[in-house]
């Protein structure tokens, strides 16, 4: 009977979360809606060209042997004009990012200081290539030879960090709005004391929201990693499955705080509110929409109290970082922690009685 | 017949408020029984000390012969419970609702349906909870609670916030509860509810039962005046007056109303004088007793 029970209980609260289009807008479509945003927004900022002018004639590149040639048009996008002038106005107004002309042997680069990067690379680029010419004209063979290589993986793209980011917010999001619209909605409408008069045995009401809450957090996580690898190419690094426990954790972490959300508030709607008044600052200060990397000290040390830090990063290092497995472990033991000490908190709160 | 329920100096404050106070009464098997009395008068309380949904701060319970607190799983199945009307799952039908509560009791889904029909909401079946009016949200809130065919019934406030027709039509399914010998329990603050379907009723105020007895019985020891209405200038007041048995005569707007205490002599008398074309007839209600329990009108 009691296994029956489950089943038609978990039943019975998955047709009242897909009957529910605000909640499944809020769970699956708005996060979705933020990810092809910032996929899409910043996918290309990184294989963006420095706009080059090239006025009149200039052997320097002209002559440049083709080899090399490919790799300075890798960092240069070149158009050709024979007006100084206009190319320099050009510049100003930041139509393009340099212009080029030769006086003699010297090679004049006129650059904007607007795109502080592109400037930088733009000078660097162009004295090396200046440098390597000098050197491969005068015959002799370098002493020194650079060979740079990035540390990262190569498809280390935006998608790559947004996509555990936005998981974990929109993880955070469903399960805390769901227990906490479950807890205040069942007790106002007394449909929990009908439940409690019921000879179900309260560890079956709790087992199937429970599971209801990961089956939809595991849908979530499902969706984004498909949509981002079809759509944004992301890919994931070797232990990524060991953030399949470490999100079903964080997401009893953020049930516990639904719970407590719908343990002090009166009314449903307020409960929501006051789930989302928490989650949301938390998103921001975990790092889900934008990396703490360039947050003061402070702000980074505040991060780490919150719970959804620890998932985020527990994600990130596992998903796209490529490490190990057992990066995971400290936090799940965390945000277990959070879990238990979040919910006996909630039910030393919650009150039958609304007045 | 023995006891369903016995209930011996219970009590329950919440603060300063005694919501309950030595109350103390028993339900036969397959009795209707009504509480009655306004809101706030303690009806709820005591109906959920009895469920076992709260601990008393004292006083003892029996239901079907055992403690009902704390949560008593043996009890559960042979019980059944309607809270209010809108305490069902979200956004589900009609039928998906009474099947889920079914399936807690292990009882077949089958089954669920004849109830559906018994309360007549099988073309309501597949309409969402939300979407029914108060009515069918009570009457398939009865069929959830009876679903499991249950020896004890719990109803509070089964008609609260329904339009007169609704409740009528109401009365209708709950007077038929208790034929198969099944208890009933049901609160109510409608005078009328409780005469038309309780056997006995026990009118609480302020948290303690002020009296306890079939509505009839109620209604007769109250020794209240019947008013017999006679339509207009068919008799004078002196004429009135000097009939045996009436005790005043006042004008009404709709006629002569003479106050007695021996209808059947002034109505024959009447009778005889041939002046009963148009008279109406008023005795007591459950409304009389409560004025004279309380020295204060009723008010719902």
């Amino acid at each position: 009977m009691s296994s029956l029970a489950f089943k038609n209980l978990s039943l019975a609260i998955i047709r009242g979360f897909v009957r529910d289009k605000a909640s499944v807008f809020f769970a699956i479509v708005f996060p979705l809606m933020f990810l092809v945003l910032f996929g899409g927004l910043f996918g290309d900022a990184s294989t963006s060209r420095v706009e080059m002018i090239q006025v009149g004639d200039v052997a320097f590149i002209d002559q440049m042997p083709r080899a090399e040639k490919a790799t300075f048009e890798e960092t240069f996008h070149i158009t050709h004009s024979d007006d100084l002038e206009a190319s320099v106005a050009k510049v100003k107004k930041g139509d393009a990012d340099v212009a080029v002309e030769m006086r003699g042997k010297t090679l004049i680069a006129h650059y904007t200081q607007t795109d502080q990067v592109k400037a930088a690379v733009t000078q660097g680029v162009l004295r090396a290539f200046v440098d390597s010419t000098n050197l491969a004209l005068s015959g002799k063979p370098p002493t020194y030879e650079l060979q740079a290589e990035r540390v990262e993986d190569d498809s280390l793209k935006v998608i790559q960090f947004v996509t555990p980011g936005l998981l974990g917010w929109a993880v955070a999001m469903s399960a805390s709005f769901g227990a906490a619209a479950t807890l205040n909605g069942w007790r106002n409408s007394k449909l929990l004391r009908r439940l409690q008069l019921s000879p179900v045995p309260t560890g079956t009401l709790v087992g199937a929201r429970v599971s209801v809450t990961i089956a939809i957090a595991l849908t979530q996580m499902a969706i984004f990693l498909g949509l981002g690898a079809a759509a944004f190419g992301l890919t994931l690094t070797g232990a990524w499955p060991v953030a399949i426990p470490l999100l079903v954790v964080g997401t009893l972490c953020f049930m516990a705080i639904g719970l407590l959300a719908g343990a002090v508030a009166k009314t449903t709607e307020g409960a929501v509110n006051m789930a989302n008044f928490i989650v949301l600052p938390m998103s921001f200060l975990s790092g889900s929409f934008f990396p703490l990397d360039a947050a003061p000290a402070w702000l980074q040390g505040l991060a780490h109290v919150l719970p959804l830090w620890w998932l985020n990063e527990g994600m990130l290092d596992v998903m796209v970082r490529g490490e190990s497995a057992t990066a995971v472990l400290l936090p799940m033991v965390v945000l277990a922690a959070f879990a238990l000490v979040v919910t006996a908190i909630a039910a030393k709160l919650f009150r039958w009685e609304t007045t | 017949m023995g006891a369903a329920i016995e209930v011996v100096d219970l009590a329950k404050s919440y603060g300063e408020l005694r919501a309950v106070d030595a109350v103390s009464f028993e339900v036969a098997e397959g009795e209707f029984f009504g509480i009655l009395g306004p809101n706030g008068a303690g009806k709820t309380t005591t109906l959920e000390m009895i469920e076992g949904l709260r601990q008393p701060d004292a006083g003892t319970i029996r239901l079907l012969g055992e403690p009902p607190w704390p949560r008593n799983p043996a009890l559960l199945p042979r019980i059944g419970v309607q809270l209010q009307s809108s305490a069902f799952f979200e956004r589900l039908t009609a039928r998906e609702q009474i099947h889920t509560l079914a399936s807690l009791y292990g009882v077949k889904a089958a089954t669920a349906d004849d109830w559906l029909e018994r309360v007549g909401l099988v073309d309501k079946a597949d309409t969402r909870v939300e979407q029914l009016s108060g009515g069918q949200a009570q009457r398939l809130s009865i069929a959830c609670a009876l679903v499991h065919e249950p020896e004890v019934v719990f109803l509070d406030e089964p008609t609260a916030a329904l339009d007169p027709q609704a409740r009528r039509n109401l009365w209708e399914l709950l007077s038929g509860l208790n034929d198969s010998g099944r208890t009933v329990v049901l609160t109510t603050h409608y005078m009328d509810e409780a005469e038309v379907l309780c056997d006995r009723v026990a009118i609480v105020d302020h948290g303690r039962i002020l009296q306890l007895d079939s509505p009839a019985s109620l209604v007769r020891g109250l020794d209240a005046a019947t008013r017999i209405t006679v339509a207009p200038g068919q008799l004078s007041t002196q004429e009135a007056l000097a009939i045996s048995g009436v005790d005043d005569v006042t004008e009404g707007s709709t006629g002569l109303v003479l106050r007695t205490r021996q209808p059947a002599v002034v109505l024959s008398a009447l009778a005889e004088q041939q002046h009963l074309a148009g008279v109406q007839v008023q005795t007591g209600t459950l409304e009389d007793v409560f004025l004279s329990l309380t020295g204060r009108e009723y008010r719902a």
